[in-house]
């Protein structure tokens, strides 16, 4: 254990540190070992990229596996078999779930580097001062506890995190502007009977519900307390006009995957539905327009993070840590926004991104030349700006975040009545 | 005694089998279906509120009724069309290589898997497929069918492709069997074909179809993806709600679901088989 002292990050820190790697042998050995140490991390399919992991081997030494598993299964696992994993990549309000359980340990934030730079969003709430703190599992309510063994979450920023936040974005609807012809500027367009048998909403019941009540909400049917934790009420009316618009063939159909939304959107089949931004982008590379569609109630916004395991201790804990800082460093943010997600430290990642690609999708401006995936299809051409424009206005505009209501097990009976009705 | 042994020895390795691979997983399904769940977990427990819930939502049994209608809409039509293709086979086809042939033309869809012979149907039935642009080229329509894609057609449109030869082969190989000199003595006694047929062939087929019932009739009750890409998970049966279940990992619900449909197809079965002797088949 004791060589564990000479951690890598620490000597690359500073010139002193640096002298006095070349002085002492330790940290050859922490090379040589650090090779050996594999890091298992799991998560949904968003950041679970290969390309990190072969990032990872070739910056940090390290082996990390990446398991990528759908939202429910990631629950489950993080819930119940804690020794499968060093690392859960996990949305929030998974975490609120799982917290309790006891699996993950919080982490020191004094030993992040680029903690001060994390947006505010993921500390206090607030992306500007001025900003009012959204519906939903605010990652914010869910990101601190009170110590190292902390099992109820801390209304402030307490030093110890639970997850280190990595990613983010805010969801609206996906629209074919070619098909439809004129401006969508509200989450009711949804159920308007214009758009009868070409509507489509997802059929995973914790994010579904949400885009639900975002068109409820923007129909004046419904007045939410919290659309994040709705009463009992609140669902039943929420699934009475979703069934209602079922039945009278509202839908042509619903997705549970990722490409059959896409398939559904390019197809021609669908020509407003609930969408992701990669899917968008999956649309838009096939030459086909597609349109992430702003709307004046705001978006549904989703973030995640990596949690660690409460197992980890000793080398693998450092390598841990090393391995977030490395994430928040820049390159895996870079990788991520120019996808259309967001980095929790965007300043870092502007190094691994061009002027033109920085501008396009952190600042709205139009872009200068053409803007291409990380796969290299072109997904802009100059003068072209992102749908909803910039950061600040996109994640300013936030009404909701994704969440587990207490009511939740209620509500899933209810969509699988809704699936069926 | 010894032969009795050597008997028992003959018969464990299948039996060994079955009862690691089938009885035990049923018996742990069962077990579980009275266990309780929390929303990340299950714990071991007695008590009867899957079942309880199961048999007290409306929706289930809406659920259960649509899987007993795709059953009987596709039996009817999947053995309408396998008995005319393993008669067309048996009796018309007169020399046994044609009809060996012809016989493993009907199997070749069947080189591909399930799933994608399924999931081709999706942009030859969509709103822009090739089905309805040729339908508005020949004139037969002007706007474009809706409900060819997305509906109960497609589901079962879908099933009766992927699950015909499942009635083919059986009848066919009972109609092999039939002794040709049975149908010239119906002849003889004066039958026409018709007579032929419903007071010869369809009692001698019985087995066969008897066999291709229970192939569809299980394969369609216990089917979850098919009705969930071609109805656009608009439409449920009991496999969905299953699956449902299982990704919300509500497993002692899901088995509870699971024992009631095996209770369920076991009883269908077991209805069909007073009406036919299939041993004799066998």
């Amino acid at each position: 254990m004791s060589k564990m002292r000479y951690s890598r990050r620490a000597i690359l820190k500073g010139g002193a540190a640096a002298a006095a790697a070349s002085a002492l042998p330790a940290p050859m050995i922490w090379a040589q070992e650090i090779k050996d140490i594999t890091l298992r991390q799991f998560g949904t399919g968003v950041s679970n990229l290969n390309d990190v992991a072969t990032k990872v081997k070739e910056d940090l030494g390290f082996t990390l596996e990446m398991t990528a598993l759908d939202s429910d299964s990631v629950t489950q696992r993080a819930a119940t078999q804690p020794d499968s994993f060093d690392i859960a990549d996990i949305e929030y309000w998974i975490c609120k779930k799982v917290w309790p359980t006891g699996n993950l340990q919080a982490m020191d934030t004094s030993k992040i580097a680029n903690y001060d730079k994390i947006v505010g969003i993921f500390r206090n709430g607030k992306l500007t001062p001025e900003s009012t703190i959204a519906q939903g599992t605010a990652p914010h309510t869910v990101g601190f506890v009170d110590g190292p063994g902390g099992t109820s979450f801390a209304d402030n920023e307490t030093g110890w995190m639970t997850l280190i936040p990595t990613i983010y974005n805010a969801d609206t609807l996906g629209i074919r502007p070619d098909l439809i012809g004129r401006p969508i500027e509200s989450w009711t367009e949804l159920l308007n009977p214009e758009f009868k048998g070409k509507a489509s909403i997802l059929d995973i019941s914790s994010i579904g519900i949400m885009d639900m009540a975002m068109v409820c909400e923007a129909m004046g049917e419904i007045q939410y307390g919290d659309k994040g934790n709705m009463t009992k009420e609140e669902i039943d009316a929420t699934f009475a006009i979703f069934t209602e618009a079922k039945q009278n063939g509202q839908f042509r159909a619903f997705w549970k995957t990722f490409d059959e939304s896409v398939n559904l959107m390019a197809s021609g089949e669908v020509v407003i539905q609930s969408m992701w931004s990669p899917a968008i982008t999956a649309v838009k590379s096939r030459g086909i327009p597609c349109v992430y569609q702003p709307l004046k109630e705001g978006y549904r916004s989703w973030g995640g993070g990596l949690g660690l395991s409460a197992n980890l201790s000793g080398m693998e804990l450092d390598a841990a840590y090393e391995y977030i800082n490395w994430y928040l460093s820049g390159w895996v943010g870079g990788y991520l926004m120019r996808q259309g997600y967001y980095s929790a430290v965007p300043e870092t990642s502007k190094d691994y991104m061009s002027e033109n690609e920085w501008g396009y999708w952190f600042e709205g401006k139009e872009a200068t030349g053409d803007i291409t995936s990380p796969t290299g299809d072109v997904l802009a051409a100059a003068g072209e700006t992102r749908d909803g424009g910039s950061f600040e206005e996109r994640m300013g505009r936030v009404a909701c975040w994704n969440a587990v209501m207490d009511e939740n097990q209620y509500m899933v009976r209810k969509w699988n009545e809704f699936i069926a009705a | 005694m010894t032969r009795n042994f050597i008997g028992w020895l003959q018969a464990a390795p299948l039996a060994l089998i079955l009862l690691g691979f089938l009885v035990a997983p049923i018996i742990m399904i069962v077990i579980v279906s009275f266990w309780g769940a929390t929303e990340y977990s299950i714990y071991p427990d007695f008590q009867f509120d899957n079942y309880a819930f199961l048999f007290g939502s409306k929706v289930v049994w809406k659920v259960f009724f649509a899987t007993f209608k795709y059953a009987a809409i596709v039996w009817v039509l999947t053995l309408t069309i396998g008995f005319t293709v393993a008669y067309f086979l048996a009796f018309h086809v007169r020399s046994l290589t044609w009809q060996i042939a012809l016989f493993l033309v009907c199997t070749i869809p069947f080189w591909t898997s399930n799933i994608i012979r399924m999931i081709s149907w999706i942009p030859f039935l969509g709103r822009n497929g090739i089905a309805n642009q040729t339908l508005i080229s020949w004139g037969v329509i002007d706007q474009p069918l809706e409900w060819l894609l997305y509906s109960d057609f497609a589901v079962i449109l879908a099933f009766v492709h992927l699950y015909t030869l499942f009635m083919v082969v059986p009848i066919f190989n009972t109609m092999m069997r039939i002794d040709h000199s049975l149908l010239e003595a119906a002849r003889d006694a004066g039958a026409s074909g018709f007579q032929t047929l419903v007071n010869v062939i369809i009692p001698l087929t019985k087995p066969g179809i008897m066999i291709g019932t229970i192939f569809v009739v299980t394969l369609v009750m216990g089917d979850f993806i098919t009705v969930r890409f071609m109805s656009g998970s608009q439409s449920a049966n009991v496999g969905r709600l299953i699956s449902n279940d299982i990704g919300l990992l509500q497993y002692p619900s899901a088995a509870a679901t699971a024992v009631v449909l095996l209770c369920t197809v076991l009883i269908v079965i077991g209805i069909m088989l007073r009406f036919v002797n299939i041993r004799k088949e066998l």
